[in-house]
């Protein structure tokens, strides 16, 4: 469970276990935040070397990441390569919990004592370019000469906030459909040909119900609830948000139709009410829940476990277009007061060996973003991993707007009261949308974004 | 929590009941400045980790304030007067505010009765008391982290434990512990109540023990029970640390985070039912990054729990010498 965790973190983050004092120690290191005046974002100022070599002095840089479940290793393989190949680059990586890193990279950063080099989601790069966390790396995806056409055009243009790039993406992290091949031969279904369709997802859910299983456990948390909901929107043609990102539409026809078929998997009883926390992903791991929609970060977890029997497929269709929830992750330069060029110039050729050797970090559970990998012979034979690339056409991330992770937890919110059967689908989610409303005013306001 | 704070305040409280007794074997003529000299070390931290954020966080919630934007506008007023305002999202925070206070009138008498209870107990002279008081002190060692994950697994309403021997001797085996009303309040404050009852139960019990001997003896010359005894005897006596447990306790209770936070998730299931007002704040503050309205809700929450404190002093600190 540990690498679902730590995504979970990653995704929602605002862990902050040191509650009573966690405010006002915030507010502290806040009020010695020096802000963004002699911003070198204004100028521009990543160029310089051209990514391919680097030859000037030795530097260490510090590469910061909230790889703390069991993806961590194979990226602390990857930096213990690269260094190892590198005369004049050492990186020292360096993991917290998502969480954690959001409120800390901005604070340190601004001190000036912050990483070199990041990584960050991509919900979360419009907020930190906005905050002046991070650099522009138009000139870095030109000097390494990537370009649109060697990233999944969806992933390439998500990095991108106010016509400039900020991050370089790594990977995308798709949700798929995991089923149990135990538990659906115990129902009696077919464990080599899950469910495509939304009629045959629903009979099979009702074959598993007539053995007594419940099959779909729904949970009324953003993880998974809320992206398994976010998924049927999409396929039923629904957006989240308008296009400027000033309203909340996702309590239109198409959310309130997603959320009332989650609903009424509850209601029908193809899944328990009041799933806990995780308690879907237990189950499908104790062999008492069927199918789960869950992220591409499970293959791991899932496979060190040795009585499961199991497989994973593209999400099935249940709306009228194919669809599913992903998100990123991105490298990221900061955007350090005074930061040597070096500094900047090595981070370059670091990133850019990452993303060669990507196909590595896809063992993590990961899709590589960049083309040349995903199509390579060696991803291939990444069975599962495989699986959910082909959803990489018709995936989809929140917008690139300046606290669109503030929504999560009214979402969040939505999908409890409405699973937990507390409101109905369409009040749960109108509620959500007003406050949702506010929310994007107020940081429209912000930002300087409306 | 309020961890530090209580160890510093009980040590400080000691100390100045053995300084008492010291006055009265004969006191000493000193330094006028001596006093302060004594606390001046502490007056140092104070001002540092108190007095200074306290006012640094005033100033900030006269503003709209992100430490990273160029533009914090002064608003004056504004952060206040917007939680009065009625607008969605000042009612979530004073959602939230509710949900501190329930979880405060829930859990504070039982972790004032049960410690008391307790320690009563771990006063007698019985074989196995240390090992006893080491029992039920020793939650309190854990790390919120800890005891969060460990009870959001026992309380989980379909795989957890719990349920699971309820189902085993016939009784309903589908609570909603974790994401229901009001099992998920009845579920937050057991697990609080298992976690931090023996550190209470350990501060009545050097209060037990610092009552006298002899005031037990003249009651049971005058054929006062046992009840007469505890009701006449120990409770009088176990007044001012009465008063600072119950203290102690609603500040720690008013602070609630990792409990819901790890156990009901980051939204306080259901809906937003058991979010608190600290997990809110923290939301607006570190997770928005609107350190100004964040500041002005932490500055109300300070206080109204000023003002509890203050009342529960005169009640309960009134007939202390």
């Amino acid at each position: 469970m540990s690498g679902d965790r730590a995504r979970r973190r990653g995704l929602t983050r605002r862990d902050f276990l040191v509650a009573g004092g966690g405010a006002t120690a915030g507010l502290i290191l806040a009020s010695c935040g020096s802000g963004p005046e002699g911003n070198p974002a204004v100028s521009g100022s990543t160029s310089g070397g051209t990514g391919a070599k680097y030859e000037g002095p030795n530097v260490s840089l510090a590469f910061w990441n909230g790889f703390t479940g069991g993806d961590g290793p194979f990226m602390k393989d990857l930096v213990t390569q690269f260094n190892s190949e590198t005369d004049n680059i050492e990186v020292k990586m360096s993991v917290q919990e998502w969480a954690d890193y959001y409120v800390k990279v901005p604070q340190a950063v601004a001190s000036g004592s912050g990483p070199d080099v990041g990584i960050m989601h991509i919900n979360q790069l419009a907020t930190n370019a906005a905050r002046t966390v991070i650099l522009p790396l138009d000139d870095v995806a030109q000097t390494l000469e990537l370009q649109e056409d060697d990233f999944a055009p969806i992933v390439w243009n998500g990095g991108t906030y106010n016509g400039q790039r900020y991050g370089i993406p790594l990977d995308t992290h798709p949700l798929g459909f995991y089923y149990n091949k135990k538990v659906m031969e115990q129902g009696g279904l077919d464990p080599e040909s899950p469910p495509a369709t939304g009629d045959d997802y629903l009979a099979a859910l009702e074959d598993l119900k007539s053995k007594g299983i419940e099959g779909h456990w729904v949970s009324p948390f953003l993880f998974l609830g809320g992206l398994q909901w976010q998924s049927l929107l999409w396929q039923n043609g629904g957006e989240l948000y308008n296009s400027e990102g000033t309203a909340a539409t996702f309590n239109s026809e198409q959310g309130v139709a997603a959320m009332t078929w989650l609903v009424d998997l509850v209601k029908n009883g193809y899944s328990p009410a009041n799933v806990g926390q995780d308690a879907d992903t237990i189950a499908f791991q104790n062999d008492k829940n069927a199918f789960n929609w869950n992220g591409i970060w499970m293959i791991n977890a899932f496979k060190e476990i040795k009585s499961l029997d199991w497989g994973v497929t593209q999400i099935p269709q249940i709306g009228s277009e194919k669809a599913a929830w992903a998100s990123s992750h991105n490298f990221v330069i900061m955007n350090k007061e005074g930061q040597d060029p070096n500094k900047i110039d090595a981070s370059k050729v670091f990133i850019k060996w990452v993303i060669d050797h990507s196909v590595d970090w896809a063992k993590a559970g990961q899709v590589p973003a960049d083309n040349s990998v995903r199509t390579s012979q060696e991803f291939a034979a990444l069975e599962e991993q495989s699986a959910f690339a082909e959803q990489l056409p018709y995936v989809h991330f929140p917008p690139p707007i300046p606290g669109i992770g503030d929504i999560d937890v009214i979402l969040e919110t939505a999908v409890s009261e409405a699973v937990l059967l507390k409101k109905e689908p369409a009040d749960a989610l109108n509620d959500a949308a007003s406050t949702a409303d506010e929310t994007l005013q107020e940081n429209a306001e912000k930002y300087g974004t409306g | 929590m309020a961890t530090q704070e209580t160890t510093r305040v009980t040590a400080s409280g000691l100390a100045r009941s053995r300084a008492r007794a010291a006055t009265r074997g004969g006191p000493q003529k000193q330094g006028t400045f001596t006093p302060y000299l004594f606390m001046l070390p502490y007056m140092i931290l104070f001002g540092i980790f108190v007095a200074a954020p306290t006012i640094s966080a005033f100033w900030i919630s006269l503003h709209n304030w992100d430490y990273l934007l160029p533009g914090k506008p002064f608003t004056g007023l504004d952060n206040y007067i917007d939680l009065f305002s009625g607008s969605g999202s000042a009612g979530l925070f004073w959602k939230s505010m509710w949900a501190t206070a329930q979880f405060t009138i829930y859990s504070v008498p039982p972790l004032v009765i049960f410690p008391l209870l307790v320690a009563v107990v771990l006063h007698q002279k019985f074989p196995g008391r240390n090992f006893f008081r080491a029992v039920y002190f020793a939650p309190y060692v854990l790390g919120v982290a800890v005891v969060g994950i460990l009870w959001r697994y026992l309380l989980d309403p379909t795989v957890g434990v719990i349920n699971y021997y309820l189902g085993l001797i016939g009784l309903p085996s589908d609570i909603p512990w974790t994401n229901g009303l009001p099992w998920a309040w009845i579920g937050l404050v057991g697990m609080t109540v298992w976690w931090t009852a023996g550190f209470n139960a350990v501060i009545y019990l050097a209060g037990l023990q610092g009552i006298p001997r002899d005031l037990y003896e003249a009651a049971r010359v005058d054929g006062a029970s046992r009840w007469q005894q505890f009701r006449h005897v120990t409770l009088p006596g176990l007044r001012p640390v009465t008063l600072f447990v119950v203290t102690v306790t609603i500040l720690a209770s008013a602070n609630v985070f990792g409990q819901p936070y790890l156990v009901t998730g980051q939204s306080g299931a259901p809906g937003n039912a058991t979010r608190t007002a600290i997990m809110y704040i923290t939301g607006e503050g570190l997770g928005r990054f609107r350190m100004g309205s964040a500041s002005a809700m932490s500055i109300l929450l300070a206080s109204i729990l000023a003002i509890i404190g203050a009342f529960n002093f005169r009640l309960l600190g009134r007939r202390n010498d």
